[in-house]
């Protein structure tokens, strides 16, 4: 199987550890995977933002790039949702139907990190080992876009002296929205006030989440009440070693 | 059609009424934010009814289906449009009934008024109804001399207290019981002076005032939940009973009905009366529904087709599910923003998320509207709620395009089409990866949060993250 990673624009520029410890996940877990650099970004920032037409050149980049590949995995639910929901119907808009085919294609073999593993990989137990309070949250793409609904927390569940904290109103966004964290600032930090304080209530040490984007969100706000909890992605918890297996 | 499968711009006429905003959506939101009080009536009132909603919901098994159903339906009547409603048309006409045609708010307007004159009645009773409030019917009348009163306890209070609307099925959700004490106290004639902010005593107070009104109106006007094609039946769905009592006291009788309002079949009410309820207020079946048909004996019926942008929006094949809305509000409920800003920010009588899709368009994309469809952080649990499975998040994002390009080229839509060009180039991407290095000393200093600029608003309250020194491209490259 040839797998490759699509790290998502923002994990490349700003959270290059996420990236890292994705490939170094799938390496351990017997699976090679490469990193085409000819990949960018998946053009959701510019169709979310009402800018079709620009995300159309980065469609058919994405889609040249991962067409040969066996499985492309993401450290992001949200960029899987922009590729498996967005990117043939772009395509399609612009009349293109022969790339509108190819994305889709692209799109079925393409995963987020937690259905990677357990929905092909069939690995729920990674060997991993992190003894602190972790707390899960549920980002909305991931939610309710992909569902992946359990998934997380089966593979959290499974890392070794992990003690998985509930989150309460686990299933509330953070506030992020991409540009709406910019264009409904206000709002925006409201939203996100509520999630830091769920956060620190649950008694969590981290606050972990299958996108980088809303962890960045969290993260910086986090960081400006001086809070004492970090977050970290998904993949840098699975990617330890010391556990089971 | 243009890139999107836009619509041209002539096409069907856009309405007016109460759905244009008077404030772009992040300056009416702040302000509301900064008001304690209504944060707090408002996280309560909306936690409540989404636990209840969930409660109701969860226990039918065939609720997906349900849900299907009534998509359907109403997908089958926007393609039928015109021959459903000439189907309503003949089978009101046939039962007694007179069907008015109304382009847009004026019309409307004028018609009812016109029809109130002939009576010579100077006071008109209410039902509840989200029509009658789109197109300002009250103030209409008004400056006819004709008194219009609210008959549902919210819209009463609203009403008394020279207020807005902020909810869709509560409409005085903004409001405590201290505050509709002093309401009434200062505007209900005839109130005990001493009256109490007890909600079983305030209840009283306006069922005292209402049931006078009720005894001597010689005209109602009144919305209506759906209107069955086939049969000429008009539905109305209410919790107090006040409906009931309009509709059936008074000599004339005049129901103002949105054109997506009809159902094709009788048959079809079954759906919309188990995901109506369930979905607004979370019961399983609502108090009173009462169903009429035509004129009865000692009471003439008007019925006022009411168009208003309704017709504009269908044109548009990605907008125009939004005509499916029944207007049950879940929506409001399970939204993140609706939650802390209240209806008013969005300036329009249809707030929250269906109110973010559903008044610009019915407004042509009014400018003054332009902010709406980006009112949402597109976290998708109004598209999880709806109970005629409109796609809020993904119209909106359709309405982002269509406002992106009315605004033609700003400096927004520049930045955007450069960023593009240079992330659809590998290699300009990685020489602007290693340019964000040089920011590094940059992302700890606050005080960039005193800087105008867009990132203004994000350091108000949140650090930016440190690029890091080396990307992961040039990671990989190098290892």
């Amino acid at each position: 199987m040839r797998v490759a990673l699509f790290a998502t624009c923002l994990v490349d520029g700003l959270f290059p550890d996420v990236g890292k410890a994705t490939a170094r996940l799938l390496s351990r877990l017997g699976h090679s995977v490469d990193f085409p650099m000819s990949q960018t970004c998946c053009g959701q920032l510019h169709v979310n933002t009402g800018y079709p037409e620009n995300a159309l050149p980065l469609v058919r980049n994405h889609v040249q790039t991962f067409d040969g590949y066996d499985a492309v995995v993401v450290p992001s639910g949200s960029c899987t949702a922009a590729i498996r929901h967005q990117h043939a119907e772009l395509a399609e808009q612009a009349g293109d139907a022969r790339l509108a085919g190819q994305a889709r294609a692209v799109a079925e073999r393409t995963f987020e990190l937690s259905e990677f593993l357990i929905d092909r990989l069939g690995v729920i137990d990674v060997g991993a080992r992190y003894p602190h309070r972790v707390a899960y949250h549920p980002t909305c793409h991931s939610l309710r876009l992909l569902r992946v609904g359990e998934r997380p927390y089966r593979l959290l569940r499974a890392v070794a002296d992990l003690e998985l904290v509930e989150l309460p109103d686990a299933e509330q966004c953070c506030g992020f929205g991409g540009t709406f964290a910019l264009k409904n600032a206000a709002v925006s930090s409201a939203m996100l006030a509520d999630k830091l304080a769920a956060i620190e209530r649950s008694g969590a040490q981290f606050c972990t989440a299958g996108d980088a984007s809303c962890l960045m969100h969290i993260g910086g706000g986090l960081r400006r009440r001086a809070s004492r909890v970090r977050t970290l992605h998904l993949a840098e918890i699975l990617a330890t070693t010391g556990g089971g297996r | 059609m243009s890139f999107l499968g836009m619509p041209d711009a002539a096409g069907p006429p856009a309405g007016h009424g109460h759905f244009v905003a008077d404030q772009p959506f992040p300056v009416a939101a702040e302000r509301a934010l900064a008001d304690q009080q209504l944060r707090r009536n408002l996280g309560h009132a909306t936690s409540t009814i989404r636990r209840k909603r969930a409660g109701v919901v969860a226990e039918l098994p065939d609720w997906a289906e349900l849900r299907t159903a009534g998509a359907a339906i109403k997908d089958d009547v926007l393609a039928h449009l015109d021959e459903y409603l000439e189907q309503l048309e003949a089978n009101v006409t046939a039962r007694g009934g007179t069907v008015h045609w109304a382009r847009d708010a004026d019309e409307a307007n004028r018609i009812v008024t016109d029809l109130v004159r002939v009576t010579g009645s100077s006071e008109v009773v209410k039902v509840k109804s989200m029509a009658t409030q789109e197109i300002g019917l009250n103030e209409a009348l008004a400056e006819a001399g004709i008194q219009a009163i609210e008959t549902d306890l919210a819209e009463l209070i609203v009403q008394l207290g020279r207020d807005r609307p902020s909810h869709i099925l509560v409409p005085a959700i903004h409001r405590n019981r201290s505050e509709i004490r002093d309401i009434f106290r200062a505007e209900m004639a005839g109130v005990d002076p001493e009256l109490s902010d007890d909600p079983g005593a305030l209840a009283e107070a306006a069922r005292r005032y209402l049931r006078a009104k009720f005894l001597s109106a010689e005209v109602a006007i009144s919305g209506a939940n759906f209107a069955v094609a086939e049969t000429g039946t008009l539905a109305v769905v209410e919790s107090e009973g006040n409906g009931r009592m309009c509709l059936t006291l008074p000599r004339t009788l005049i129901t103002v009905l949105g054109i997506e309002k009809v159902v094709p079949r009788w048959q079809d009410l079954e759906v919309f009366l188990q995901l109506l309820p369930r979905s607004s207020t979370g019961e399983r079946m609502n108090p009173y529904t009462s169903m009429w048909a035509g004129a009865i004996e000692g009471q003439a019926f008007h019925l006022v087709l009411l168009d208003n942008g309704r017709t504009a929006t269908l044109a548009d094949p990605r907008g125009r599910s939004a005509l499916r809305c029944i207007r049950c509000s879940a929506c409001l409920n399970v939204c993140p923003v609706y939650e802390r800003t209240g209806g008013h920010a969005y300036g329009s009588i249809y707030p929250g998320p269906i109110g973010a899709v559903l008044s610009p368009q019915l407004s042509g994309l009014d400018p003054a509207n332009n902010s709406l469809p980006f009112a949402s952080s597109l976290c998708g649990a109004c598209f999880d709620a709806c109970p005629v499975a409109i796609d809020i998040p993904s119209m909106l994002i359709h309405l982002r395009a269509r406002v992106n390009q009315a605004n033609g080229r700003t400096p927004e839509a520049l930045a955007m089409a450069v960023l593009a060009r240079t992330m659809a180039r590998p290699e300009r991407w990685r020489m602007v990866l290693r340019l964000a290095r040089l920011t590094r000393p940059l992302a700890r200093l606050r005080w960039l949060a005193r800087m105008p600029g867009p990132l203004s608003g994000w350091l108000a309250s949140r650090d930016l993250p440190r690029p890091p020194r080396q990307s992961l491209r040039d990671w990989w490259d190098a290892r």
